[in-house]
């Protein structure tokens, strides 16, 4: 038990450990506000452990460098063996200078110019993903806005409008408008009586006029009300010859049919809303950050090849990653492992069936991300794009543009794709120039610009990365309801943590979140073995 | 609570990924086990089919002994296991069929029989 006279929250947890076992006091956590998966309740507080308690933290990613700084500011003695020869894992940019050599053998040299970077993992951290801002916060990494809808940026069909790009404002604006026009046509028809009382009618009137920016007479028509969603042909002006020019909606058909309606939903999504961050001069300063308050602790170029617990402690055998034989050992008493799954699977490790199964039968998936630098922000020159996605049909996906240095004279780097599964798949199977060559032909066709500014790239298909072999844990609903607690569950002295083992598969809150839920169940079972 | 906990697992259980585009245009339409295999398997097991190593491994095909049961190719295919992902979602029984058959004809393999669409279909 902890030292502490008055009994803390974690040291209750404890106790109900103790008397009724691990899922009673896996509910408890859940009532106490540890749920697993939950959001972020508030940095982790652990009683100080007795002295020399020993844990080695496999990977200095976000999870192994969270659980190494909490578990070492409680008072325990921690190591982290890290496969890389720098601290981040998937929280990674790519800068001017920098080198990256996938498997196969492929070899980049980043062109970029100073002041340029891509983001190759994780590059948006959502207002309520409150862990991964605490460590920002916690470590002085500086935030700046990040933009996901862009209404001036496009939403592209290879099959829709003759194939040219529609400005997300007008598709969006044509397709409320068209919806809430035929509701208010249905609910003059009395279509609705069932379902709506008198009453509710005349308010639902208002709020599609209103919703849908409808005329007098509810139609979605041209007009400067349509205009004030979609944009003029000509904007209203000062002075003579001032008068604005309302721009003509789109037929409802030519809106259903272009299914770019799915493009514009997406950005309604939850983590997909206002406000978004990104630290100032890319994702990779919070590894770098986290990797600086770590210091010594960390070990780099460590690979991990073998895994064994008794009930001593747990012996880490590891080579040099760079090519060495030498086999060296760490031990501990306890282990945190964030390894991903794909490699650990391979690691010989001794722990129960259940948790081996259910690292066996987690892969990674797929994902595909390309940064294009180009001569000149012809986004923002030409066409009037500040940050934000323009999203397409084609392979590529998703074009993001850069939210940084707005309005500056010089160069930017475009996110020129952003895909996964089966575009993500057939680009892995690429050589990297022929990766950049297929988004620069298909990013020409929304951006004819491409062909003259294009300078240097680099493409990173998460298959080919040495050190996950895939992007993040390919869970299924139905691996979950079978695997899911066996791989989270304390296994003697190791347990897992990472984005994989949380329920937020593929953000790092869920990486802080796995970290904070792993550390505060070995904490239990330290101070109560 | 007990309430309140099970909606918020059920909440929870509604996959919240990073990836939300739904809106992306690719196929597999690759037809010939050759061109399924330079157009999705050579990703990971490499064009030479000789795997690779990093962290951890994609093993090799080439002259591989475990291909010698066509079943535990199309399996593998179709499941997954240890870091592969399943591709029974993404590959129809007669891509599976002929990318199987390459892979046992192919790269230094020389394994006799020869995998038909229904016996893909039979181990979905």
């Amino acid at each position: 038990m902890d030292n502490n006279s008055s009994p803390s929250r974690r040291s209750l947890l404890s106790m109900i450990g103790v008397v009724a076992g691990s899922a009673a006091m896996y509910h408890a956590m859940t009532e106490l506000g540890y749920a697993e998966g939950s959001a972020f309740t508030g940095p982790i507080k652990l009683s100080p452990p007795p002295r020399d308690t020993t844990v080695l933290i496999l990977g200095a990613g976000v999870a192994g460098m969270v659980a190494a700084m909490e578990l070492r500011d409680a008072g325990y003695k921690v190591r982290v063996l890290e496969y890389n020869g720098r601290p981040g894992g998937r929280n990674w940019s790519l800068y001017g200078g920098d080198t990256y050599t996938e498997l196969g053998g492929a070899t980049q040299h980043v062109q970029f110019d100073a002041g340029q970077y891509i983001n190759p993992g994780p590059w948006r951290l959502p207002y309520h993903h409150q862990g991964i801002l605490h460590y920002c916060r916690r470590l002085g990494v500086v935030l700046e806005p990040f933009t996901q809808v862009n209404y001036n940026a496009y939403v592209h069909s290879t099959k829709a409008y003759g194939g040219k790009p529609q400005r997300y404002r007008q598709v969006q604006a044509d397709f409320h408008g068209h919806v809430a026009e035929l509701l208010a046509k249905s609910t003059r028809q009395n279509a609705l009586d069932q379902a709506v009382s008198k009453d509710d009618r005349e308010v639902l009137m208002q709020a599609l006029k209103n919703w849908g920016a409808l005329d007098e007479n509810y139609q979605y028509s041209k007009s400067i009300d349509s205009s004030m969603r979609r944009g003029f042909t000509v904007d209203p002006g000062g002075g003579i010859k001032s008068v604005p020019e309302p721009s003509q909606p789109s037929a409802l058909s030519d809106v259903l049919q272009s299914r770019l309606w799915t493009a514009i939903s997406a950005a309604h999504n939850y983590e997909m809303q206002s406000a978004i961050f990104q630290p100032k001069g890319g994702m990779g300063m919070i590894g770098k950050a986290m990797g600086k308050e770590l210091g010594p602790l960390i070990e780099y170029n460590c690979k991990v090849t073998n895994i064994l617990q008794d009930d001593r402690g747990v012996t880490v055998s590891y080579v040099d990653a760079r090519g060495g034989k030498e086999a060296r050992t760490a031990t501990a008493k306890w282990c945190v492992c964030t390894i991903p799954t794909p490699i650990l699977a391979q690691i010989p490790m001794n722990v129960g069936p259940k948790m081996k199964a259910a690292i066996d039968q987690l892969p990674y998936l797929s994902a595909l991300k390309i940064g294009l630098q180009f001569k000149r922000r012809f986004w923002e020159e030409d066409e009037q794009i500040y940050g934000g996605h323009t999203y397409t049909d084609m392979p590529i996906a998703t074009i993001g543009y850069p939210m940084w240095d707005y309005f500056s004279k010089g160069k930017g780097v475009l996110l020129g794709a952003y895909t996964f599964g089966r575009a993500a798949y057939i680009a892995a199977s690429k050589s990297p120039e022929d990766r950049i060559k297929d988004a620069l032909e298909q990013g020409a066709v929304i951006h004819p610009q491409y062909k003259t500014e294009f300078e240097t790239g680099v493409a990173v298909a998460w298959h080919r990365v040495p050190w996950t072999m895939g992007c993040q844990g390919g869970w299924t609903d139905e691996a979950r309801a079978v695997h899911y607690d066996n791989l989270c569950a304390l296994d003697g002295r190791i347990v897992l943590a990472n984005e994989h083992a949380s329920r937020l598969p593929g953000w790092q809150e869920g990486s802080v979140l796995s970290a904070m839920d792993a550390i505060g169940r070995l904490h239990a079972r330290v101070m109560n073995p | 609570m007990k309430r309140e906990l099970a909606i918020l697992i059920l909440l929870a259980a509604s996959p919240a990924a990073a990836q939300t585009a739904d809106f992306r245009g690719a196929d597999f339409a690759m037809q010939g086990g050759e061109a399924v295999y330079r157009g999705v398997c050579q990703g990971c097991h490499m064009p030479d089919a000789k795997g690779a190593t990093g962290a951890g491994s994609y093993p090799a095909l080439s002259k591989n002994p475990h291909l010698a049961e066509a079943g535990y190719v199309i399996t593998m295919v179709l499941n997954g296991h240890k870091g592969m992902p399943p591709f029974r979602g993404h590959l129809t029984d007669r891509q599976i069929a002929d990318v199987v058959n390459y892979v046992r004809k192919n790269f230094g393999n020389r394994f006799r029989g020869e995998v038909k669409p229904e016996e893909v279909k039979a181990l979905r």
